[in-house]
């Protein structure tokens, strides 16, 4: 900057304490206004092209009927297609193994995030080599996980397999029974790292001398256990759980790699059937209606969870 | 020193200053303190096992994989595995294009991030309100609910099966411009206003003040973003076609379909993929934990 | 029999030695105040007591019984944080009832006790908010309502006033004091606050680097201090003191310092020489100095300190000695610059061994 541009500046700068705080359109605004603009654009055209276009997109094409090969015109059905596809077996199927899902990876992989952190936080000699390795699935990629488990898992010479008793057996992956029981493993295992470390930064967090102040004023290990440590906690779980929440619901390469939505659509999660509809159906109209919900149902949890666990969460104030 | 939301202590740090020794102490007879390593060694053995038995499988010959009861430690170590894997399997190129690919998003976001933040913590605008609204707003639209729609988009762009293509829709991130605008706002006022009357335009300051003293939310926006980006996998399923261009989680698809006779490939092929991220999270411990943990610890 | 009693403590961590062979005992109603600069080591001592740490040699008793091996909820005892560490998420009453909780005492007698506590400290409407949503000074009173709550048989204090504002502190203090008379309580109290030991204490036990330096009332403390620490720690203006050589002529012993020579007076004289040491260090508080033409030292003034009700005349010695006087408003001062006498009653002259700091007694 020269020299009577910093003149210039100060001189504003004077006058505008010196003026009533009514908003002067100066030179010095108008700049600051192209300047904040001119930042701003590179993110807002990402978002426009990549997000909200796409968003709205997805209202359009729910609303005409993808014809069976490219090339021909494509039909208005208007809400006809919506209704057909959310009352439809598949879609409603998607939902339930979803929801299935959220159920079996959610609520065990904060419980067991808690119970490692807990466990890891004790003054013992050593204890950070404990705690690297509970925080070392991180470090494993969705893919990595699944293909460790995937290859673990196999009928024929897996380890995880001859364990189970299985050897020779159909797969625990092409077994209805128990598919998507082994890709909630996968995925609590996979996801156990960052849990780990989410917990025990909340734990971290709780200041020593409130567990002092209970010791002196008598309480046992358990009690302060249940008094301090866990509504201490409490807004760390909160947000664990809207976090996995929203995380369950976008799974997708876990079911790609382990079992491709089968058997018979026993792991066919919602992002994993828009998917199909799009890649091997062609059916970009039906996916749509499937993104659409895919939306409204994380909105819906999100707001559930706000609604009704952010109650029991003990704030300090 | 400017914070983010969260208290962070860096993964390594003993939660007390002094370290009780663990034979005997008033409070804790040497029996329970034994059990306390007993079920912690058990369940650092549980978690450590697939990543264990990864490793060791990449060592072993098929047959020795296959036999029975089988075997938990390579008495015997072969390598050709991972030289297979390397060549045969395209795990250099994967890597090299994973490494491609999630540099160029970690520098657009954090550039289109410390941008926005910028703006909406140290400039004033009109529709500043809306803008930021819009900004919040993407937060709530994940990707898989736009991703097909983004297919055609950068298929019709003539980037399909492209490092541009791979790239293209992870440029920026509504949460990171709140990380850093976070950071920006606890700038001292002072060093504003003497910057000001000093003449330091903006971009100046932006770079020589703002920046360096929000350095800890932007290592710790970058180890989100590579994490993020090295991971993802739905993307690059879709938008790539061959071994030139495909990532390595991709790439770790193809493997994990060899045959059994190839299977100690498919390990080492997994090793192979997630070394960088083994490395790049021992360096940068601390930074890992304030990104995953801003925002889930109040401060 | 007393409340509680140390022997021959000592706390190391690792190589640092903490507290180094602390013995004392605190009586029954007593308020002993634990005084000294940071890191002497009078924290670690009253965790001891609390349990929350554990003496590497030595035994402590409450209530004459041995407690090293008891945990600190079976001790009988109550302590004041520092940071008061309030359970945040719980209201007023949450807090000052939780060690009646944790000690499953029934519903009727807890309420009683909480109304009881929190009527003592002016609590009352309080009762339902949250820590957070309350003044330091507040905050401090749920901390003392949770400790009383119980009636234990010691308090222990962590520098509980150190988070106030000056008035605050001020005022908190003399309503402490007034609870200990009321509850005839028996209280440890830590501090590095010379003047909140000296206001508040029946006794104050001085420690630096981890050992005892002086244990008595504040006004023995004050008037007779046993080594140069206790002299210059305790209080302000700090004690002046100087170093200066032996010398004998004719019957008596005098001091030779820059500036000048001080006569000692006979008793002390006795000791010294029966000591024979050669170096000392003199000591005289600012209030026992009188400037006056022919004071056997000389001095030169440079700042005059006016404070309203006296002056502090600070000046310094030939070799650059810094020496404090206090003087009077209503006498004339003197200038900058200008060059003083200083004389004083031997009756208030102060002489320490200057190589081990120790008081020379009559």
């Amino acid at each position: 900057m020269t020299d009577t541009g910093a003149a210039e500046r100060a001189l504003e700068l004077a006058e505008e304490t010196r003026l009533p705080r009514r908003r002067r359109w100066t030179r010095r605004r108008s700049k600051e206004a192209l300047l904040a603009y001119a930042l701003l654009t590179p993110a807002f055209v990402v978002f426009v092209v990549f997000i909200f276009y796409p968003f709205a997109r997805n209202f359009e094409y729910a609303l005409y009927k993808t014809p069976p090969f490219p090339g021909l015109p494509r039909t208005y059905v208007g809400f006809d297609q919506i209704g057909d596809v959310l009352s439809s077996h598949d879609f409603l199927n998607s939902v339930w193994v979803t929801i299935l899902f959220l159920l079996y990876t959610v609520p065990i992989g904060i419980f067991l995030g808690l119970a490692l952190a807990v466990l890891a936080h004790q003054k013992l000699r050593g204890v950070n080599a404990y705690r690297t390795i509970f925080s070392s699935t991180v470090a494993t990629s969705v893919a990595a996980a699944s293909v460790i488990f995937f290859t673990l898992l196999n009928p024929q010479v897996g380890l995880f397999t001859y364990w189970l008793g299985r050897d020779g057996e159909i797969s625990v992956l092409l077994d209805p029974k128990t598919a998507l029981l082994a890709v909630s493993v996968t995925t609590i295992w996979q996801n156990l790292g960052l849990s780990f470390i989410v917990m025990s930064a909340g734990l971290q967090a709780i200041p020593d001398d409130l567990y002092e102040a209970a010791r002196v004023d008598g309480a046992s290990a358990w009690r302060r256990f249940w008094r301090v440590t866990v509504p201490m906690l409490s807004p760390t779980i909160f947000f664990a759980s809207v976090v996995g929440g929203i995380l369950a619901f976008r799974a997708f390469g876990q079911i790609d790699l382990l079992t491709e939505g089968g058997p018979n659509q026993k792991t066919n999660v919602l992002v994993y059937a828009i998917y199909r509809e799009v890649f091997r159906n062609n059916n970009d109209g039906v996916a749509a209606v499937y993104a659409i919900a895919l939306f409204l149902l994380v909105m819906m949890l999100t707001f559930f969870q706000m609604r009704f666990l952010e109650r029991r969460v003990s704030y300090a104030r | 020193m400017p914070a983010d939301t969260a208290t962070v202590a860096p993964l390594d740090s003993t939660p007390d200053a002094e370290e009780v020794h663990a034979e005997r102490d008033r409070v804790t007879p040497a029996i329970r303190v034994a059990a306390r390593y007993a079920l912690l060694t058990v369940l650092a053995l549980i978690i450590l096992f697939p990543i264990y038995i990864t490793v060791v499988n990449s060592l072993l010959q098929p047959d020795q994989i296959a036999s029975r009861p089988p075997s938990l430690f390579p008495t015997d170590p072969q390598w050709d595995a991972y030289t297979r894997a390397w060549d045969q399997g395209h795990l250099g190129r994967y890597l090299l294009n994973s490494f491609v690919v999630t540099g160029i998003i970690v520098i657009a976001q954090l550039l289109t991030s410390i941008f926005a933040a910028y703006a909406f913590a140290f400039l004033d605008f009109p529709l500043k309100r809306t803008l930021f609204f819009v900004f919040l707003a993407t937060l709530m639209i994940p990707f898989e609910v736009v991703f097909f729609t983004n297919f055609n988009t950068v298929n019709d762009l003539g980037l399909y099966n492209t490092y541009a293509g791979l790239a293209l829709p992870f440029l920026a991130t509504g949460f990171g411009a709140f990380l850093i605008r976070q950071a920006f706002l606890v700038t001292p006022t002072d060093l504003r206003d003497a910057a000001q009357l000093d003449g330091y335009g903006h971009w100046r300051f932006m770079w020589r003040v703002a920046v360096p003293l929000a350095r800890p939310a932007i290592a710790a926006l970058a180890v989100f973003s590579f994490l993020a980006a090295w991971g993802e996998y739905l993307w690059p399923l879709i938008i790539t076609e061959d071994a030139e261009f495909r990532t390595v989680q991709v790439g770790l698809r193809q493997l994990s379909r060899t045959s059994i006779d190839q299977i100690n490939v498919t390990f080492a092929g997994v090793v192979l993929a997630s070394l960088p991220l083994f490395v790049l999270l021992l360096v940068f411990q601390k930074q890992l934990v304030r990104g995953l943990t801003a925002g889930a610890v109040k401060g | 029999m007393s409340r509680v009693a140390l022997d021959g403590v000592t706390k190391q961590f690792g190589d640092v030695v903490a507290v180094d062979d602390l013995t004392l005992e605190i009586a029954d109603e007593e308020f002993l105040v634990l005084l000294g600069p940071s890191g002497c080591g009078k924290s670690t001592a009253l965790r001891m007591i609390a349990g929350l740490e554990v003496p590497s040699r030595g035994t402590i008793s409450i209530g004459g019984r041995v407690v090293n091996d008891v945990e600190p909820k079976d001790r009988d005892i109550a302590m004041v944080f520092q940071s008061y560490a309030l359970y945040p998420h719980m209201t007023v009453r949450g807090n000052i009832e939780f060690p009646l909780k944790s000690r499953h005492v029934e519903k009727q007698d807890r309420d009683q006790l909480v109304a009881d506590a929190a009527a003592t400290l002016g609590l009352g409407e309080l009762l339902d908010r949250k820590p957070g949503q309350l003044s330091g000074g507040q905050r401090q009173r749920v901390a003392l309502a949770r400790a009383i709550v119980r009636s234990p048989l010691a308090f222990l204090m962590d520098e509980p006033l150190s988070n106030l504002d000056a008035k605050l502190r001020v005022q908190t203090r003399a309503e402490l004091i007034e609870l200990q008379r009321r509850l005839a309580a028996t209280i440890v109290y830590v501090t590095h606050d010379q003047v909140e030991a000296m206001t508040m204490g029946d006794r104050i036990a001085i420690l630096n680097e981890g050992r005892l330096q002086q244990l008595g009332p504040s006004q023995g403390v004050y008037a007779k201090p046993a080594n140069l620490f206790v002299a210059r720690f305790i209080g302000t203006p700090p004690m002046n003191t100087v170093r200066g050589s032996v010398h004998r002529n004719g019957a008596g012993i005098s001091v030779s310092l820059a500036g000048g020579m001080v006569p000692l007076p006979d008793d002390i004289a006795r000791s010294v020489a029966a000591r024979d040491v050669v170096e000392v260090v003199v000591g005289v508080r600012p209030e026992h100095l009188v400037m006056s033409h022919d004071g056997a030292v000389r001095a030169l003034v440079t700042v005059v300190e006016s404070l309203g009700h006296e002056r502090h005349i600070v000046s310094r010695l030939e070799d650059g000695q810094m020496i404090i006087v206090r003087q009077p408003s209503d006498e004339v001062a003197p200038r900058e610059a200008e060059a003083i006498g200083l004389v004083a009653d031997p009756v208030h002259l102060h002489v320490f061994d200057a190589e081990s700091g120790e008081r020379i007694e009559p």
